[in-house]
Formats: C-alpha cells, structure tokens, sequence
C-alpha cells in the first residue's frame, strides 16, 4: 500500500546496491528475527478499512447525543471556512519550519498565532504552541521554577483537576512540592488560608473562570504571589472567556497558560488540542519551545525565521529550557484561521451567546424544584448546579434518554455528591434546554417519591 | 509578499456566525470584562487569500520530496484523514460515557494490542502527545520504579553521543545527570565507554537502533544484557523505528521502554511541527507505572478507560490520547497488516541503501555498511577543497524542490547531510535527486561562489537569523505590534 515500488524496479535497486535481495538489506543479527506472526489482523483493502472505521465512529452514540459536557473540552461551532484552508495539504504534510526558505507559510503562520494569544492575553510574548492546557500550565510551573529555584508551588484547587493531577505527575519526578489552596462554599479560591506571610514560592497558579465556571479573583492571587515572593500564573481552560474578560495580564499575572481548543478545534475524545503559553517580556528566555520571529532576507524582503533556538533541547541537549521538539502547529494554524474568520467582532459574538444560553440554561434549572444554582459568583458559560440526589445517578438515567447532562463533580471531588457542572455554548438550543429541565423535573419527582 | 493578517481588514468586515445576543454587560459586572479586543476583521475572501498564499510559500510532502534524516517524511495516506474526519470521532466528548464512546475505545484498545505486539512489549499507553513527551513520561515511569524499589540513588542516564537532543533534555527535566557514550569507528555506541560509566548510579540508557547514522547496533543484545546487570533500564527511543517494523522487536533486545511516534512511522501527517503521538511501551516490569487511564477489554467484551492502576505516575496530559491522531495511525496499520508494515520497512532500507549508493561517490559515506531507513554523508572534502558546505548543497536543493537534508547532526560527523528518503518515493525521485546532488557538487566545483547565493527560487532567500535573535533576546519581533508600538 502506498509504496510505488515495481518488482522490476526492486530487482534494478538492489543489483545497483549489490544485494540479493530485501531480506539481505534488512536482515538482523541472529536471534532478533521476528520468526511467528504477530497475531494483527490481515490487511483490509483500502476500502473495508474505511467501512470498518466508520461503523466504530458510528458506534459513539454519545457524538450524537444532546450535551452540556464542557470542563475543559468545549462544543463550539468551526465555520467551514476554518478546516478548508487550515487542512490545505501544504499546511498538513508540511514539517517543522526548519528550512525557513521552504517555510515562510508555516512560520507566517506561528507567528500570526504568537500575536493573537498576545492581544488575547495581554502579555507580551508568546510561544508556537504547546500539546494542551495541563502540559502549558506544567511548562509555566518549570518557567517559574527557573525563575526562583524554591521548588514549591501554590496552587488553587478550583484550577482544572486534570491539569492539577499533570502537574502532580510532573512535580513527583521533579521534586516540585505542591500547597493547595481550597475553594469556598462561594465557589471561589479562599486565597487567604496561608496568612499574611505565606512560605516562599515559584508561583501562585489560579483558574478564571475556575473549574467550577466561576470568575476568580486573580487579583487576589496576584497578592498573594507577591508575599511569597512568586510569580503569578493565570490559567485559561476556556479560550473563548478571554473575548471579554479582564486578560490575564490586566489582572496581574507573568504567565499566561491555557487551552486553545475552543478556537475552531473538535472535542474529538480528548485530541488533539492545542495549549499556549504567553508571558512578560522578563521571561522570554525561559519560555519552553519553539518561538518564531521577523527578519528579512538577504534581498530585504520580511521574513520569519525560527529563533532563541539556544534554549532548545536540539541545541542545548541537557541544559535546554525544556524537551518540547514537536508541539501542535497544525492545530495552532486551525486556532488562528479560526480568530482570523471571526475576528473580533464574531469573537465578541460568539462568546456574548455563551453568555446570554448558560443564562438561560442556568434560568431554566434552578427554576426545577429540589435544583439550584450553588454559587452566586459571576460565571461565563459553566456553573454548578445542586441536585436533590447524587449527580452521578442523575446523570446515568438521562445518559439513558439521550442527554449528556453535564459533570458530576464527584468524579474529582468526592465531598461534592450532588453537584453538576453544567456548560451551553452557542451551539446549546432552546429546545435542548426545554428537554433537559423536563428530564431533571421527573428527578425531582422521583427524588419526592423516595423519600 | 503577504501582509500580516493584523495589516489586513476592516472594522465592522465578517460574517455573523451566531444571533445576535444581548450585551453581556447585562450579566456581568462592567469591572470584570475588558475594554478592548483588539483582532483584526476580515472579510472571509481576505482570508481564504491569506491563506491560499501562504499555503504557496511552503514545502509540503504532498508536493516535495524531504529525504530529512530522523524525520521519517512518508507520504500520509488521505485515508487517514478521511476517517479521522467521521463526526462520530470529531462530536464525542472526552467525558462521555464509556458506553457511548465503545467505538473509540475499541479504537484505542486495538491500538494498543498491536503496539504491544509488533514492539513486543507488554502494555502501552497512547498518552503522550509528541515523541519528546513520551520521552518524559518513560523518565517519570523510571524515576517512580527506583523509588518504589529504593534505589533513587540511582540518578545517571547514558546516552549516546549521536543521540537525538531530547533524550538528554528529557532525561534532565527529572533531575537525572547527562553522560554522553562515544561512537566508535563503525558507528555504533562504544561498548567497552558504555561499560566502563555502569554503576549503582546508573539509572537508565536512551538509545536508538538503529542509531542517527541509520546503522544497526548489533551489539544490543550484549548492551541491554551489560545495564540490567548493573540494575537499570533500557530506553528504546522509536524515532527510528521505521528500519525495523516487523523485521526485529525492541522488546526482544531487551528494551524496558520506549516510545513511538506515530507521525513517523505511522503516517500521521507532521503538520508542520505537530500534532504528533508518542506511545509509551513498558514491559512487564514496568508496565504498572504507565500513565493512567489504559484502556481494557471487560469480561463481557465491553471496552472501559481504566482509572485503576494504584502504581501508575498518572496522566501526562489533560485527556486519554492525541485520539484523531491515533485513528489515523489506526487506519495506516489495518491496510497493512504485519506483512505490509514489514514490507514499507523492506523498501525503506532499500531506498535509503539505493540512494547511498547513487551520491557516495561524490559525498563521502564515512560508514562501509549497508545503512537502515536512513545514512549519513559528509560534505568535509567538497569544504576543503570549494569552501562549499553542507549547508550550501542543502539550500542549492530547496531550488530544486527537494527540501533540505538534515545538516550537522549527529556531530560526529563533520559537515554530514543525514538522507532517509522513506518507502514511499518513486525510483524517478530517487534518482532525480541523485542527479541534483552530483550537479550541486559539480557547481561546488566550477563556480563556488555561486553556491553561498543558494536559494534563488525559494519565497525568501537565506534570512538574517543573528538580527532577529539579538533582537528576541529583548522580546523584540516576536509578534506583531501597530507601527507606532514598534518604535517606542
């Protein structure tokens, strides 16, 4: 399959090298052979391999279900004008941009993805992209840690408990001791609990809005650092909230980390996405990866060209800032060409309409007696929602009639049975809503009639 | 020349891509949202010409031949891309239920199965988003089996000196010391230098095999025996793996870990530096530490994500895969089958070894033998005698359409172009770039002045990197800024 090779073709190569045949050229040493099968299933033609994967795809009946999942991996609508030049064949077989004379596309690229999520985030550089949010918000955490060499983080528990248990994955191998700071019944981070004089730190890590859809007070955070002397590391899960928010930077921060994927990505199972990375103008040198930036050419024309590569591990080997080689270009080009087609009016637009339906959404549960909403703070289009019975439960029967009603927080805070965290996008319908509300009131009934 | 995308458009340009929707002042309270949004407004036409040209001014696979040396740059079937597209796929949210994702898990779990059996190990993880970062997880699994068995005290990694950057980069970020191995004169790692670094303080060895300078080290057997006996572990490092599927397992040689990456070997398309897919395989020593969740085939035949592996490190990153990525690399592996993986493999040596011997009159091959999926030359006599350098018959391809081999690594080979041409490209390439080669080399000869002006055809021409280096050092010209920001 794919290889063009005639028989006629194999014999001429191999007599111009001088070897009998294939099995003489890649030959091992004894005792190396493969001498039984393997046991993969035969090769299917081009076409059963096709049929074969799309009955699997079809075999996802959660794709096509009614959803109000978000925590972290967000539904949004991807105009197609989006995935028609992002996945052009001289973007998608491309390589790293190496060779910039063969690369000023890509490299253009890059560097349009480095100024939005500057404009985005209010910092002044950023770098090519990283693999998600959590392994963007571990690379800040080692920026930091470069920075001030305490080997002590400080961090909230309301940032995404996936990213926190990347981070702890990370921090046991690194010797990277982690304080966590709990959130309160308001569904904030009690930035207080370490005292006016809190140990010293690399960084306090912070989520807006938080896990739980609330806007943090980073400003607190941002305090905070500056008594134990760290930085501030601002997190995004959410892409779309920083369309209106404060942008990290206004609100204090060095570092700005987080997950692109809003921006024209598919949920896709988990990826790929496509993490950023962003920070003041001090820490350009610490900054993990590749970074490209403007030049010309010995005729004088612009130019991009792949720079600082003295901070990389192909260069630096064991003393570089970090391992990253490959990051995520290609889902960094779908990220741009998506902001490029919405610009900043339909950002505004879009984020607006998450807004305005996680309002309506909100409105319409809390109204279902035995429901309320569990926080009074600010959110942008995720919120927690109290259940009369333990959320898991709630969700597994309407699981059954189709809906996918959001996170039961449980999963990641066992003291927090009955408690969902529900998300509408713009893609989140009236009707959508008008089916849910009616699915939750028979729990509410049925929760009456147990008791 | 394009204009920035921030040098295009107009307030008020572009679609309505939703209803319009109330102010969110109405909601939220004015001190908590920003004053500006400072993005450009295009009309969608300004971008799709934005981005048809920008598209003209890259080399791609699907329109150059890149013989790029550890890249493994085969053409990426567009079935991949097909099915990677289904909604079924696209649509399912990483939180859904198992029982609605039992597609996608069956996807995940046979990928697994077959990793496990054509590298002969015992379980893998399809976490790791890149190759670098399967390198990191493997460090992490190592780190955790010495503490659990209380030896942490092992704290040395030895790489050999042609191996690729990451391994000590990656071996580094756990607090591991580097100790670089020497290549002795056939290529291969120096096993008496090997021998003499192994002490209860070795933790782990990272090699490559076949190794950067595409040559078998047949001396595995005896290098995997030599560090177990010492107490540590075997890291198997799978750029290369394209020499070696189903010819030979790295299981089999007494590898403990390694990692894959899916957009070599595999075909996932490179994307222009990601995203790729680095699995993990572990053995059965190590297999209880790799990330958290493995995917596993229940009684009833049903597929689960298995959170349940107390010795695990946990995740490396946010969800379970870089999943679109592994239904690529999924599609790639069903139409081959083990014979038709180990047949690419065949014609990617033979290739390699065909293209060797079309240029190694003309560019030295400092190794006699036979060479794997790629090999090593060396522009040091053409330099001695021209003053033309590798660099030089590198960027004289770019004109030709052939993107650049890669250059000056490993570093044991001064002035090396490293050349893999992968199993995918036809004779008339191979030789049409032969051809290109000897008439670079000519040129080197009767005009070498000429050559330092290569390229002449490409978008731009060599570009001033020293300029934008001492310039980024002060965070100046990594983004674009309005002209008057510039300036102050």
């Amino acid at each position: 399959m794919y290889t063009p090779h005639t028989p006629d073709e194999i014999q001429a190569m191999l007599a111009a090298i001088g070897v009998p045949s294939l099995e003489a050229l890649s030959s091992v040493p004894p005792g190396l052979e493969i001498k039984d099968k393997l046991g993969l299933p035969p090769a299917l033609a081009e076409s059963d391999a096709y049929a074969h994967i799309k009955a699997l795809a079809e075999r996802n009946g959660a794709a096509r279900m009614i959803s109000f999942l978000g925590a972290g991996a967000y539904r949004h609508y991807q105009p197609p004008a989006v995935p028609w030049f992002a996945m052009r064949s001289e973007f998608l077989t491309a390589y790293t941009p190496y060779q910039a004379e063969a690369s000023q596309g890509s490299l253009q690229a890059i560097f349009e993805w480095q100024t939005y999520i500057c404009l985005l985030t209010g910092m002044d550089v950023s770098n090519a992209s990283l693999y998600d949010g959590a392994t963007a918000l571990v690379e800040g955490v080692i920026m930091a840690l470069h920075a001030k060499a305490r080997h002590r983080v400080i961090i909230s528990r309301g940032v995404h408990p996936l990213y926190r248990a990347v981070l702890d994955t990370y921090a046991a191998g690194m010797g990277i001791e982690i304080i966590e700071l709990p959130v309160g019944s308001d569904g904030l981070t009690d930035f207080s609990v370490l005292g006016s004089t809190p140990p010293q730190a690399d960084c306090v890590v912070v989520q807006t809005p938080n896990f739980f859809g609330n806007i943090e007070n980073t400003a607190a955070a941002a305090e905070l650092a500056r008594a134990a002397d760290a930085l501030t590391i601002s997190v995004t899960a959410e892409a779309l909230s920083l369309a209106l928010l404060k942008t990290p930077r206004e609100l204090g921060a060095d570092i700005a980390v987080g997950e692109a994927q809003s921006f024209g990505l598919p949920v896709g199972y988990g990826g790929p996405y496509v993490g950023f990375i962003a920070s003041t103008k001090e820490h350009v040198r610490r900054l993990p990866g590749r970074l490209v930036g403007e030049t010309t050419d010995v005729d004088g024309r612009r130019a991009f060209v792949l720079t600082l590569q003295g901070r990389e591990q192909h260069i630096r080997r064991e003393l570089a800032t970090s391992n990253i080689c490959t990051n995520q270009a290609l889902c960094a080009l779908i990220a741009t060409v998506y902001l490029a087609t919405v610009g900043s009016k339909g950002l505004r637009a879009i984020a607006s309409a998450n807004v305005e339906r996680a309002r309506q959404l909100a409105q319409a549960v809390s109204a279902i007696p035995g429901f309320s909403i569990a926080h009074s703070s600010p959110f942008f289009n995720e919120f927690c929602l109290r259940t009369p019975s333990p959320a898991e439960d709630i969700a597994a029967r309407l699981r059954e009639r189709g809906i996918l009603a959001g996170l039961p927080l449980s999963r990641f805070y066992p003291e927090l049975t009955n408690m969902l965290l529900l998300c509408a996008t713009e893609l989140t319908t009236t009707e959508d809503i008008r089916l849910l509300t009616a699915e939750l009131a028979k729990e509410h009934s049925r929760a009456v009639a147990a008791v | 020349m394009p204009l920035l995308l921030f040098e295009r458009g107009a307030a008020g340009r572009g679609n309505d891509f939703v209803a319009a929707a109330p102010p969110v002042e109405r909601h939220l309270d004015r001190a908590l949202l920003r004053d500006e949004l400072p993005l450009p407004d295009l009309a969608e036409i300004e971008v799709a010409r934005h981005y048809t040209e920008l598209s003209s001014r890259n080399f791609s696979v699907d329109r150059n031949f890149y013989p790029l040396g550890s890249c493994t740059m085969k053409y990426n079937p567009k079935l991949n891309e097909a099915v990677a597209a289904f909604s079924g796929f696209s649509d399912l949210h990483p939180f859904a239920p198992d029982e609605g994702a039992q597609g996608a898990l069956r996807v995940l779990w046979d990928m697994q199965s077959m990793l496990t059996s054509l590298f002969g190990m015992t379980a893998f993880s399809l976490m790791p988003a890149a190759g670098a970062h399967g390198e990191i997880t493997a460090m992490l699994m190592a780190k955790k089996h010495f503490k659990q068995i209380g030896e942490s005290e092992r704290a040395t990694c030895l790489v050999p000196d042609t191996a690729h950057g990451t391994n000590p980069a990656s071996a580094s970020m756990v607090g591991y010391r580097v100790i670089s191995i020497p290549s002795n004169a056939r290529g291969r790692i120096d096993v008496a230098a090997l021998k003499s670094k192994l002490d209860g303080s070795t933790a782990v060895c990272m090699m490559t095999n076949p190794n950067t300078l595409g040559l078998f080290e047949d001396d595995i057997i005896e290098i995997t025996r030599a560090v177990h006996a010492a107490g540590g572990l075997m890291y198997y490092d799978g750029a290369n793996a394209n020499a070696i599927v189903g010819l030979t397992r790295p299981g089999d040689m007494g590898f403990d870990l390694l990692h894959l990456n899916l957009h070599k070997t595999f075909s996932v398309p490179h994307g222009g530096g990601g995203p790729g897919s680095g699995p993990v395989g572990a053995n059965a020593k190590m297999a209880k530490y790799l990330p958290q969740p493995l995917v596993q085939r229940k009684a009833d035949g049903s597929f689960a994500l298995d959170f349940d592996q107390p010795d695990s490190i946990g995740p490396v990153r946010m969800f379970w895969s870089h999943f679109l990525a592994i239904v690529r690399a999924y599609a790639y592996i069903i139409v081959h089958g083990e014979d038709g993986l180990r047949r690419n493999s065949q014609l990617a040596v033979l290739n390699a070894n065909y293209v060797r011997e079309r240029v190694k009159d003309v560019l030295a091959v400092p190794y006699a033998d036979f060479c794997r999926h790629e090999f090593v030359c060396s522009a040091e006599t053409l330099k001695k005698e021209t003053g033309v350098r590798a660099l030089d018959i590198a960027k004289g391809l770019l004109d030709a359409g052939i993107h650049a081999p890669t250059m000056y690594w490993p570093h044991v080979v001064p002035e090396c172009l490293m050349i893999e041409p992968t199993e995918t490209e036809t004779k008339e390439t191979l030789d049409h770039f032969a051809a290109t080669i000897h008439a670079l080399v000519r040129q080197a000869y009767e005009d070498p002045a000429s050559m330092q002006q290569l390229p002449l055809k490409t978008p731009v021409r060599r570009v001033d990197e020293a300029q934008v280096g001492r310039l980024a050092n002060k965070a100046v010209g990594l983004r674009w800024r309005p002209p008057a920001a510039e300036t102050k």
